[in-house]
């Protein structure tokens, strides 16, 4: 149970440092940290990221969602497939998904060109991949649960009853 | 003057409070640990409840008592969370806030000269409401070595025996004490046996922290409303509403609890003073009653790693504090040699942290500071890194 909350509290903001995890929590920051351990262990938890709005950014950063459609044979599943495609460094997300289309892959590149490029290049040309639907990302207004915007004010009295 | 204001005005001065927020809005790098409202916003689903019934015209006068779909809400709500057994057609008034509920409350029954015992530290709106009642203050102070809890040595030394009314304010706004049903059970002793009637304010009912409370006793919240124990019902006005718990504050609803005579005669000041609380607010506390009760587990949880923040940090920090298990305050003594507004007015100046004296709330406040924590974690962290600081310089 108090590994789930220390969870909860990393992905809230990895960088609280572990005594701040123990004060919130009530546990002994050696227990914080044993859970944070045994998290990582295990594979629970795979890494640490900032949030970035690249809108924010002067370099150029281009991201896009792609559709993937699949055919399947006796030889090749969908885990062989997935395996093929998250090799490529482009590739920053990849899930198999319900619905219209098989999986949903981002991919981010320095220029449109590049982008565009590594899809029909290295994607489409993959034997199992029927059609591919790229979806460039113009704007991004919450990533990770967190919101991008210019963020509110606190309009609240400074001092209230 | 032709305007010359009542004597009863005039008896009470601006709020202790209202200096603090001068000097506060002075500068722009302030981070206020002072506000008595939740940081965060109203649920969605209940904001699109209010703009929906606006879309939809719904912006007339509804029944004088509050809607009856709301008023019904509220009884099942109460039932469920608090024991609370109150009918929705006689039982309940739904007002402009609870501070509407409490403002009326005093005026239907207390009649000029009569007493009110307030347990003190209190929220800063009880005083004034019985002075403009015409009533007298009996103020019963509640004591650190108690963990703020009311006594009934307390109520004997001051004299509550001779009152009309005891006001209550659990879990308290501005020292976080909650009562269990253990606390209680003498108060209401004494209650019975001195003939008084309660007015309990429950508004943070909801915001009870204590994890080993036994005080379920038939509600699925942690809070114990005095109003259920034995005969406390016939003599007690529970109020509550959707400020803290619902972050609505801005929306203005809150509702009375209590017998139906003792509604009906709120109702009768309520229904010329006010007509009917707002429509678009009751709307949008009806969604909140029937469909954000995910929202406000989420919002009690991050309060509640915050107090578990703020207790721990005023300890590092040397400044003692009783474990506050509700509402979102928590009351740290200030250090010796300190006079509790001379502490906040420094701490303001040299480090720009807003916290409000405790002397504001009345007798035993003296000594402390009500510190807010419905304020991001952030802002906490860099708060307390400030007092660390300031309470370092000084010592
Ligand atoms: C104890 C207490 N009662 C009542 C209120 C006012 O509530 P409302 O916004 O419902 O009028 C407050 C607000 O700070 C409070 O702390």
């Amino acid at each position: 149970m108090s590994e789930r909350e220390v969870l909860e509290l990393l992905r809230e903001n990895a960088r609280y440092d572990t005594a701040d995890i123990a004060r919130m929590t009530d546990l002994e920051e050696s227990e914080v940290e044993a859970a944070i351990e045994a998290l990582e262990a295990v594979g629970v938890i795979r890494g640490y990221q900032p949030v970035v709005d690249w809108d924010r950014l002067e370099d150029e950063r281009v991201r896009a969602e792609v559709e993937l459609n699949v055919t399947l044979d006796r030889e090749t599943g969908y885990d062989d497939i997935a395996e093929r495609l998250a090799r490529f460094p482009q590739v920053t997300a990849l899930r198999l998904v319900s619905g219209d289309y098989d999986f949903d892959m981002e991919v981010e590149g320095d220029s449109i060109r590049e982008v565009s490029q590594f899809i029909s290049e290295k994607v489409a040309p993959v034997p199992e991949i029927t059609q591919t639907v790229t979806h460039y990302i113009m704007t991004s207004y919450k990533e990770q649960g967190i919101e991008l915007g210019d963020g509110e004010d606190d309009d609240r009295l400074s001092v209230s009853p | 003057m032709t305007l010359e204001p009542a004597d009863r005005v005039q008896a009470v001065g601006p709020s202790g409070i209202r200096r603090f927020f001068e000097i506060a809005e002075e500068r722009d790098d302030v981070i206020s640990l002072g506000v008595g409202e939740p940081d965060f916003s109203t649920p969605w689903a209940a904001r699109d409840a209010a703009i929906q019934s606006l879309e939809h015209g719904r912006t007339s006068y509804t029944a004088n008592r509050g809607m009856r779909e709301l008023r019904e809400a509220i009884s099942t709500y109460v039932a469920d969370r608090f024991a609370l057994e109150y009918g929705a057609d006689e039982e309940i008034l739904v007002t402009a806030g609870a501070s509407e509920a409490v403002d009326l409350a005093f005026r239907a029954f207390v009649d000029p000269g009569e007493k009110v015992a307030i347990a003190q530290p209190s929220y800063i709106s009880y005083e004034p409401g019985v002075i403009f009642a015409g009533g007298e203050v009996v103020p019963v102070p509640t004591d650190e070595a108690d963990d703020f809890r009311l006594t009934v040595d307390a109520l004997e030394d001051a004299g509550a025996a001779d009152a009309e009314l005891l006001v209550l304010c659990y879990p308290n706004n501005p020292t976080g004490a909650v009562m269990s049903r253990a606390d209680l059970e003498p108060i209401a002793e004494f209650v019975r046996d001195n003939d008084l009637a309660v007015l309990s304010d429950e508004i943070y009912a909801e915001l009870t922290f204590d994890d080993d409370f036994d005080s379920n006793h038939g509600g699925s919240a942690k809070h114990t409303s005095i109003a259920t124990l034995p005969s406390m019902r016939e003599r007690t006005i529970v109020f509550n509403g959707f400020s803290k718990a619902h972050a609505m504050t801005g929306l203005r609803l809150g509702y009375a609890l209590g017998p139906a005579e003792a509604i009906a005669a709120m109702n009768r000041i309520h229904q010329y003073g006010m007509l009917s609380a707002p429509t678009t607010a009751q709307y949008a506390a009806l969604e909140a009653l029937d469909s954000c009760a995910d929202d406000v587990a989420t919002m009690v949880s991050q309060y509640d790693r915050r107090r578990r923040f703020v207790l721990s940090r005023f300890r590092e920090i040397g400044m003692p504090c009783f474990e506050a298990k509700g509402a979102f305050y928590v009351f740290p003594e200030v250090p010796d040699g300190w006079m509790a507004n001379e502490f906040a007015e420094e701490l303001l100046h040299e480090e720009g942290v807003a916290v409000v004296p405790g002397d504001v709330f009345g007798v035993g406040g003296e000594g402390h500071l009500r510190v807010s924590y419905a304020t991001g974690l952030e802002e906490l962290r860099e708060a307390l890194a400030r007092i660390e600081r300031f309470v370092a310089e000084h010592a």
